[in-house]
């Protein structure tokens, strides 16, 4: 498994095709289940200009690493790969990558899932948004 | 009893403190460590953390642990 925390921007489509073919045997996968979420350029009605996202080092990765390794164990999976951005971040730019790799595409599915539920419920990460106005700290996530 | 304190986000802002140090013989629990850096009332959503796990308020503090404190997290 790998997680990582990233300071720049990366392209989440070439990190899964390097993971898959440096870590996963090849023959053994069939199924990757990939999510990707990206920052808008709106919130709550507002036009978004960018926004910091602040973690708690050490914690955030050590939260991340057991959630992920919890995943694998309970879902069979292959492996799993996790990459989140903190630092600034610009609309359309990607923030977080959540991949699972199992034999089937039923573990893979349920499991890309739940570890994104669980990064966005329980991770310790933290937006602050740039407005047209000022700034303003996201207070909650949208649901679902 | 030697406590390390840290604040993130939107606490971070308010207390006014990214880290404090605090020496004192009167704390026992997560609960004392926030009424000795603040004398802001606990707010209830409130996340805390112990040596970078998650804890609650309640939870026996020891000597030269880390206790942060910070709002409901909004990553993803």
């Amino acid at each position: 498994m790998r997680v990582e925390i990233r300071e720049t921007a990366f392209d989440p489509w070439l990190e899964v095709s390097a993971f898959r073919r440096d870590h996963l045997a090849a023959g053994r996968i069939g199924a990757s289940a990939v999510f990707v979420g990206t920052m808008r350029d709106f919130n709550e009605g507002d036009d978004v200009k960018s926004m910091v996202l602040e973690h708690y080092p050490g914690m955030t990765e050590q939260h991340l690493e057991a959630m992920t390794h919890d995943a694998i164990s309970k879902h069979q999976l292959s492996d799993a790969l996790v990459i989140h951005r903190v630092g600034t971040i610009l609309p359309a730019d990607d923030i977080v990558l959540v991949a699972a790799f199992s034999a089937h595409r039923k573990e893979a599915l349920i499991a890309c899932r739940e570890m994104m539920e669980t990064l966005k419920s329980t991770a310790p990460f933290w937006k602050k948004e740039s407005l047209a106005s000022g700034e303003r700290w996201v207070e909650k996530n949208t649901a679902g | 009893m030697s406590i390390q304190v840290r604040f993130f986000a939107s606490l971070r802002e308010r207390v006014g403190h990214t880290r404090l140090s605090i020496e004192s013989a009167d704390i026992a629990t997560v609960r004392d460590v926030w009424h000795a850096v603040s004398a802001s009332p606990l707010d209830e959503e409130m996340l805390v953390a112990i040596n970078k796990a998650y804890a609650n308020l309640d939870k026996a503090v020891s000597d030269g642990d880390e206790v942060a404190f910070f709002p409901p997290v909004t990553g993803g």
